[in-house]
């Protein structure tokens, strides 16, 4: 899974104010307290969604991470992979990235990190994870996987139901 | 979808128009004049014709003869041309003209055009476009040598001073001939063209006048399919007559009949319905119905709003061209939107989009968040939020900053607002999902609302075809009946003393007086709010008179969109202030307009200064007087309270000091009940009464009484009724308050 380790306290404390998670529905929200306060007005079945939401339990107890915060975590995130032009596209649509598309990727990334992906011009378009060391993508051929994908920007138009 | 440009198959084009160069008088005339010796080589397009012509020719020759004072060689190769249509009237052209577009085929359009100009420069508008047979009357068949510009002036020469009559005898045969090639039936134009002969004008400008076809006629068509063409044309004639009514009319017809069948013309043309199109009537006069039936047929252009959260205008759209996107910035009024003209990409589907770098929305709806304008720190309500294309933008003009609560009653819909949102970056919005109408109990005191309530959607006819013939009279008044109960619940979760706002946004996508004026009229005159500019410099004024009904004289500062005039869906935009937190419970006189923005009577002794000096046309002191009374008296409305000082006045001997304000009290609701006989006396007792009121206020240290004092005095002196200053004043302080 995906981590940024102590950063999580550079989300909660942020300069304009304590930002807070809180579960509802099984799934975890990070919003200002303001907006807790506000949103306690609200009654339960009725609320739908607060601030945003990071992603959600699932029956086996399992926290899934949702696309939607990539926004916050990407600008923590300790290891990146930036994707070529061409294969932008194709990782949009939910297939993993091979070594053909890959652009760039940290130093010393170790296999199965959770790691930010990036295209080219520096937007975030999703999450993976690195199937291979940074040492092992230099050398693998093309065609094999280097990031298998896990969410992507992709989710919106394709699962947008999923998201609430 | 329209035609691609394919760029690899290369459409062979001759020399443009502007590339034409004179080569000399030989080789121009070639290309026009082809000696008529022997058989043509005709290419396919000519043999088409050629067939056609064969066809057509049956019937115009035998007319022609009768009617036309042609020699029998020129009936030969004499032939109808088509009114109207320069193009295709070639089609039907003798030769020279045929022989014209055989050159034109050989060399494309050089050929067409010029004679396409010719045509423009001989007419004003219409008619008359048989080059062909005239020339004839003047050439040989080897031809002079006149180049074409020449033989235009000839003919130009010659129809000014041939008969006025034979050449309209002419175009119109020629027209019936059409109209006889074009459909099956038109008995009853036809006649009627014929009988037009004789009344014919000598200018060119008006054509025959349209004659309404017979009731029995109309019953045919019922029967006999009409060609969509003839429809077409005879809504433009029907239009032309109504539009200069007292030349064009004819004599007898009213114009409720000309009105009626244009009715049902455009009802049939443009697939509406009865109620819509006559409620359409209504609204435009009748050239514009026009245009805004054409505009409902084609798509408003696609615009998007650039997320100002993520990226700017600039990068974006030089993102969005290096993706080989077709774009140009909105307009003056907009500094986030762009107007899409074309894309090789789905729009809906880059990595731009989804990454939250712009939203898809329509121009329209830009409008009411920029009327809005939340500021940041402010709690905003969206009331009827979904698809979130307004809440995201609120959000990005806040800068994330604050609160905004998006609710919607549609769970479904909501979802597209939880993904807007989280697409978008949107991070201080609650999201739930209640009727609008529970809305002040749920949470109140915001800022600022939208409230964009859901309506018949006549605007966006050309989004949904459906409304054209789904919608009726009952729809229409069901959306306005809720969209009143919106609008109050809105209102009421304004918060007036908001340091900042106090604003309400009430918008729709409909064009309809009744979803429109009529529901914010009706907020006007429940709660205590205001109209104020909604900032939009552009845009048609809201209707202060629509039919009998009359709304208040600041529905001008609502403005109207529409498809036709700002390329844009159909809109309503209103700005409301609310001038004070209490509800007036008893409903207004419809009488008292200039007064309806003054407040009602406060529940609580709140002095609530700020408002009544908001009050504009309330300027006289008497006015502010009365708005102030009104505050200080529980649960009064407007003539209850006037009469109610005509109580006071006429009680006032029996009441003490101490005892005035619980009588004025009591007086009021008695009032109430004996409020008619008493109205005649408000007036005169205004004067008397406002300086009780003066000196009532002063006893709860009102400020604004302080300005009014010395007009007052004078007021005070002459009322015989009121009480001794200093008595007063000693019960005052008896009272203790």
């Amino acid at each position: 899974m995906f981590r940024i380790g102590e950063n999580i306290r550079l989300l909660i404390d942020r300069p304009d104010g304590t930002y807070c998670f809180r579960l509802h529905n099984d799934r975890v929200y990070y919003m200002s307290e303001r907006i807790l306060k506000l949103a306690t007005n609200i009654s339960r079945d009725k609320l739908v969604s607060v601030g945003t939401c990071f992603g959600k339990f699932t029956k086996t107890q399992k926290f899934r991470l949702h696309i939607t915060a990539l926004d916050f975590l990407a600008p923590y995130a300790k290891f990146k992979v930036w994707v070529k032009p061409g294969s932008e596209q194709s990782f949009l649509y939910g297939n993993h990235i091979m070594k053909s598309g890959l652009g760039r990727i940290t130093e010393n990334t170790a296999q199965y990190q959770g790691v930010v992906v990036y295209s080219m011009a520096d937007v975030p378009l999703g999450f993976g994870v690195a199937a291979k060391t940074t040492q092992e993508c230099r050398k693998v051929d093309p065609m094999s996987i280097v990031v298998f994908h896990q969410a992507d920007i992709g989710e919106y138009i394709r699962s947008e139901d999923t998201l609430t | 979808m329209g035609r691609k440009l394919d760029p690899t198959v290369k459409v062979k084009r001759g020399p443009g128009r502007k590339a034409r160069k004179q080569k000399g008088a030989e080789t121009e005339l070639s290309k026009f004049l082809v000696d008529d010796d022997g058989p043509k080589k005709l290419s396919s397009r000519s043999r088409k014709r050629a067939i056609k012509r064969a066809q057509v020719t049956k019937e115009p020759k035998q007319e022609e003869k009768s009617k036309k004072g042609f020699s029998d060689e020129n009936s030969k190769w004499l032939k109808p041309t088509q009114r109207k249509r320069k193009i295709e009237q070639s089609e039907e052209d003798e030769d020279s003209d045929s022989q014209w577009e055989e050159e034109d085929d050989d060399e494309d359009e050089e050929g067409f055009v010029k004679k396409e100009m010719e045509e423009e420069d001989d007419d004003d508008e219409d008619m008359v476009d048989d080059y062909g047979a005239d020339e004839g009357d003047e050439q040989d068949s080897d031809g002079e040598e006149l180049l074409p510009i020449e033989r235009a002036a000839r003919k130009q020469k010659k129809q000014t001073s041939k008969k006025p009559g034979s050449d309209d005898d002419e175009d119109e045969d020629e027209e019936e001939e059409d109209d006889d090639d074009e459909e099956d039936e038109k008995d009853d134009l036809k006649e009627d063209e014929e009988e037009e002969e004789d009344t014919v004008q000598a200018n060119f400008d008006e054509t025959e006048t349209f004659k309404l076809p017979a009731a029995a006629d109309r019953a045919k068509e019922g029967l006999l399919q009409m060609d969509l063409q003839t429809i077409h044309q005879r809504i433009r004639d029907n239009v032309d007559v109504l539009s200069h009514f007292s030349e064009k009319r004819e004599e007898g017809k009213e114009r409720s009949e000309y009105l009626s069948l244009l009715r049902s013309d455009l009802c049939t043309y443009y697939s509406y319905n009865e109620f819509l199109i006559s409620k359409l009537m209504d609204i435009f006069p009748v050239s514009e119905l026009i245009d805004f039936l054409e505009a409902n047929e084609i798509q408003r252009p696609v615009t998007i709003r650039t997320n100002t959260l993520k990226t700017r205008r600039r990068d974006l759209a030089q993102a969005l061209i290096n993706r080989g996107v077709n774009l140009d910035p909105l307009g003056k009024w907009s500094k986030v939107g762009l107007v899409i003209y074309d894309s090789s990409v789905p729009i809906g589907a880059t990595p731009e989009y989804l990454s939250g770098q712009y939203m898809l929305q329509g121009a329209s709806s830009f409008l009411p968040v920029m009327a809005l304008s939340p500021q940041e720190g402010e709690s905003v309500l969206d009331m009827s939020a979904a698809p979130g294309g307004k809440t995201t933008y609120m959000a990005q003009l806040m800068r994330n900053t604050g609160m905004i609560v998006a609710n919607d009653a549609n769970a479904d819909r909501l979802k597209s607002v939880v993904g807007n949102i989280h697409r978008l970056g949107v991070t201080n919005a609650v999201i739930c999902n209640y009727d609008g109408r529970q809305f002040p109990k749920v949470m109140g005191g915001f800022d600022r609302v939208l409230l964009d309530a859901p309506c018949s959607g006549t605007g966006v006819i050309s989004k949904d075809p459906g409304v054209k013939t789904g919608k009726d009279e009952a729809d229409v008044l069901r959306s306005a009946h809720l969209q009143k109960e919106l609008i109050l619940s809105a209102i009421d979760s304004v918060n007036a003393d908001s340091p900042t706002g106090g604003y309400l946004v009430y918008c729709t996508c409909s064009i309809m007086v009744e979803e429109n004026e009529w529901v914010v009229d009706y907020a006007l005159k429940k709660r205590n709010v205001k109209l104020v500019p909604t900032g939009l410099d552009f845009g048609k004024e809201g209707f202060i008179r629509f039919k009998e009904r009359r709304f208040h004289p600041s529905l001008k500062l609502s403005r109207r969109f529409y498809p036709h005039s700002q390329n844009m869906d159909g809109f309503f935009v209103a700005k409301l202030k609310k001038l004070s937190n209490t509800i007036p419970t008893a409903p207004r006189e419809t009488d008292e307009v200039e007064s309806t923005k003054t407040e009602t009577a406060a529940s609580s002794e709140q002095i609530q200064k700020p408002e009544s000096k908001q009050q504009k046309p309330a300027s006289t002191p008497e006015k502010s007087n009365m708005g102030k009374k009104q505050k200080l008296k529980p649960e009064k409305s407007e003539t209850p309270i006037i009469t109610k000082k005509a109580g006071v006045k006429s009680e006032n001997k029996k009441s003490d000091g101490p005892k005035k304000a619980k009588i004025a009290k009591l007086d009021g609701e008695t009032s109430k009940k004996s409020a008619k006989p008493n109205k005649k006396q408000k007036v005169k007792e205004l004067n008397g009464d406002s300086t009780k009121e003066v000196v009532i206020e002063k006893k709860k240290g009102s400020q604004f009484e302080k300005n009014n004092k010395t007009k007052n005095k004078n007021l005070l002196k002459k009322n015989k009724n009121r009480m001794g200053k200093n008595k007063f004043k000693k019960l005052k302080n008896m009272v203790g308050q």
